[in-house]
């Protein structure tokens, strides 16, 4: 057992890596649950984003094409579940499981032709003078865009639901949907436009799995990610920066348990291999300890009567 | 004849098997308080929602101040100066009250701005509010103060007030009447929907009546008795319950020292309740909605359980006990939502009979179901209570909202209680339903139960009762004979005024 083999700077800078798909799926859930619907597909939609980008970026050469594609891969299957529950006005807990089952299905099918090839890489942002400073450098300033992308769309998320109107509406729309539509707001169409952004950030979220943190494909590769980024989304209590911090922890002890298993400590692996899932869970449930409740309107069906 | 501020011609609105509005026609003015009256059903609700542009006409045309006026959405009808007060308030719980305003505002200034905008407003009309405090934590009373603020921000031409006092202290309603005035003088249009005549006759210049969708008659209130208004609407005289006069016998039902917490976030705690009722009396407890009552007949059925003795039945503890022991026992529970609550929406009338007959009436046999005896109790309470639906198999939910609630009622009057505790029996129900019901539940008191009958109509109470408490934030008065009580009497005991004052301009 040697722990001094484990570089503290490393671990940092790839526990954020290892983090970022979770805080993107888990932002993008946050949005969705924030406006009063409960998408289960998270994972279907982050393994199509996954394939999406993954083949996009092999043919064109281009990981940023790639990233958009992926984004766009998770909108349309987050379509799907649209139609099913905005539309159709079905169960959304039984139409987000089918949106996992059939992402999981239909992803395998498309990546049929990529397994076990070696997709473009994206790079590292190097800023000169900054990314070279020790430790700060290379922990904070030595990473890929995407990653900062996720960090900045917590920024963005929190600020919105805060301080703007549209925060608000959407607010309003996950809190009470019969009374937002009583003073003329249009609950299914700001519904449609939060399943869709969150259908991106789940297409993100899997791309960066199958271009960045891997980078290959294979079947069933997001591995649960969605599912805890559902999770995560209900013990940050629908905060943004705490749905971040959730991510970091349960990134960090990921990375870390991995290290711990690589010097040879004497813990049997499997207690290492659930040590994120449990410390991350008890660490948020005493955080939301505050009572912060869920929107009122989560899961409940709207239907415009007289 | 000046034009008036909104006129209505011809407006019709149908909905499959119901025509809610046929052909409906008068003219609000300007800076007048014009009253729409009409019972449940009448299709009020239906005709505001075509002025504030939530529901479209079917034939019929609007004109606001002789210009032709459709509005498409709320948003329309908003910029052209018409707000609307809502029957069951459009607040979000977990927002607070400066950004519940601005949810209803169409170009709301920056959240500083409007905070202290909310503070001079609500100031100026006796109306004070903390733009900061969670609207989830506020009473009916100051619920019902931010929509009206929200309204008045917004500088409306015509204000559309849906049974505004249905959940006011006689305090507060002569609070809002001064309010409403003041507005009438500085040349605001009222639009006020209520079936409580007394209050037309103080506040209205004139009154539209509706019934089953049709304009059925106009008159001026403060010139017309109730009793023709009432004959207005309802179509036929009205039969009012009699009571017999009845000696009590001992106590059945008896709190005392009763606290507890609220099993929900929003829901007030009840504090050292004390209370007996005796056989044969009605005991009618009154309060503005959301004082606990729902936590007190969450008590009373075995909904929640508190310590033993809080709670005696004939001199039994029963504190303990959850609400199937209870019934076996005799204590029979009408909780106030019908839906969800006092009845499974999707289950057929059968089944919701079965709920809460299985104990007493012995509809089961050792786990298995005895169905054709509970159809046989399902339509012995269909018939017994005059409940309108083709059979005991259709779904509770199929059910107008007076049927349902004879059936609830009903469901518990048959199967003989030693006590029974009902909350709102005829809220949301018609004239003849009500009347029913309040019969059904003196008979049920003249034959030796004891009842506790929960409502927020001080009218039924005084009708009913023959002792009345109030409830005010988790609190119950000393229970007092009806007879000879005043309504400023009731008021106090209701908790006054809850901090509002009159209008300082």
């Amino acid at each position: 057992m040697d722990l001094g083999e484990i570089n503290p700077v490393l671990l940092i800078a790839s526990l954020m890596v290892a983090a970022t798909p979770l805080l993107l799926a888990a932002i993008g859930e946050l949005v969705v649950e924030k406006a009063g619907v409960l998408n289960l597909g998270v994972e279907g939609m982050m393994i199509v984003g996954a394939i999406s980008g993954f083949s996009i970026s092999v043919e064109t050469g281009s990981p940023y094409l790639g990233f958009v594609a992926a984004a766009v891969g998770g909108a349309v299957l987050s379509l799907l579940f649209v139609l099913l529950t905005q539309v159709a006005l079905a169960n959304q807990v039984a139409s987000g499981l089918a949106l996992t089952l059939f992402g999981l299905g239909f992803s395998a099918l498309m990546g049929q032709g990529y397994v076990g090839v070696k997709p473009p890489s994206m790079g590292e942002i190097h800023i000169p003078v900054i990314s070279d400073i020790p430790v700060i450098g290379p922990i904070l300033f030595q990473h890929d865009p995407i990653l900062y992308v996720g960090i900045g769309l917590t920024a963005a998320v929190w600020a919105t639901l805060k301080y703007t109107r549209v925060g608000l509406i959407l607010r309003a729309v996950g809190e009470n949907h019969d009374a937002a539509h009583a003073l003329g707001y249009k609950v299914i169409k700001i519904r449609i436009l939060a399943i869709l952004f969150g259908g991106a950030c789940a297409g993100l979220g899997g791309a960066y799995i199958s271009l960045i943190r891997v980078p290959q494909w294979t079947e069933g590769m997001t591995a649960g990610v969605g599912w805890i980024a559902l999770a995560l989304v209900v013990f940050a209590s629908w905060k943004p920066w705490r749905a971040l911090l959730g991510a970091y922890l349960f990134g960090g002890i990921t990375v870390l348990q991995l290290n711990l298993q690589a010097a040879g400590v004497a813990i049997p692996v499997e207690y290492l291999a659930m040590s994120p899932y449990i410390i991350t869970i008890l660490v948020l449930v005493i955080l939301s300890a505050d009572k912060s409740s869920a929107p009122a309107s989560l899961g409940r069906i709207f239907h415009a009567s007289h | 004849m000046t034009t008036p501020l909104l006129s209505l011609q011809g407006l019709t609105k149908a909905y499959p098997g119901v025509v809610a509005n046929d052909q409906v026609s008068f003219d609000i003015g300007e800076g007048e308080v014009h009253a729409l009256l009409g019972e449940n059903g009448a299709g009020k609700s239906t005709l505001v929602k075509m002025i504030y542009g939530l529901v479209k006409p079917d034939s019929g045309t609007m004109t606001l101040r002789g210009q032709p006026f459709a509005p498409a959405e709320p948003r329309a009808a908003r910029a052209d100066g018409i707000a609307m007060v809502f029957q069951h308030f459009s607040l979000f719980d977990a927002l607070n009250v400066a950004e519940n305003i601005a949810l209803g505002m169409e170009n709301p200034p920056p959240m500083g701005d409007l905070a202290s905008r909310i503070r001079e407003v609500s100031e100026t009309y006796g109306l004070p509010l903390d733009p900061y405090r969670t609207v989830g934590d506020l009473s009916a009373g100051e619920r019902q103060r931010v929509e009206i603020i929200r309204c008045l921000l917004q500088d409306p031409k015509l204000l559309i007030m849906d049974e505004p006092t249905s959940v006011l202290t006689p305090q507060e309603v002569n609070i809002l009447f001064e309010t409403l005035n003041k507005l009438r003088s500085e040349g605001t249009s009222i639009l006020y929907i209520s079936h409580k005549l007394e209050e037309i006759r103080t506040l209205c210049d004139h009154a539209t009546i509706l019934r089953l969708g049709k304009n059925v008659g106009e008159c001026v209130p403060s010139q017309t008795s109730a009793r023709d208004m009432a004959e207005l609407m309802v179509g036929s005289t009205l039969q009012t319950p009699e009571r017999a006069g009845r000696e009590f016998g001992e106590v059945a039902l008896d709190v005392s020292g009763l606290s507890v917490p609220s099993p929900s976030e929003f829901g007030t705690a009840l504090k050292n309740v004390h209370m007996t009722v005796r056989k044969g009396e009605v005991l009618g407890i009154g309060g503005v909605a959301g004082n606990g009552q729902d936590e007190l007949l969450g008590v009373l059925s075995g909904e929640i359980l508190t310590t033993a003795d809080a709670i005696k039945f004939n001199g039994q503890p029963i504190g303990k006990l959850g609400p199937t022991a209870r019934r076996k026992l005799g204590v029979l529970t009408a909780p106030e939502e019908r839906l969800g609550h006092a009845a499974a929406p999707d289950m057929s009338l059968t089944e919701n009979a079965l709920l809460t007959g299985s104990v007493r009436e012995s509809l089961e046999n050792n786990g298995f179901l005895k169905w054709a005896e509970t159809k046989n109790f399902a339509e012995k309470i269909i018939k017994a209570f005059d409940v309108r639906t083709p059979g005991p198999e259709n779904a509770a939910r199929s059910l107008s909202g007076g049927n349902l609630q004879k059936f609830v009622i009903g469901r518990e009057v048959m199967q003989d209680p030693d006590v029974l505790v009902v909350n709102q029996p005829t809220w949301g129900v018609d004239a003849a339903a009500a009347a029913a019901i309040r019969q059904a539940i003196l008979d049920l008191a003249a034959k030796g139960t004891a009842v506790v009958c929960i409502s927020q109509d001080l009218d039924e109470l005084m009708e009913i009762s023959d002792s009345f408490a109030a409830l005010n934030e988790g609190r119950l008065s000393a229970p007092r004979p009806t007879s000879g009580l005043t309504v400023d009497e009731i008021g106090l005991m209701m908790g006054g005024a809850h901090g509002m004052e009159v209008a300082h301009v």
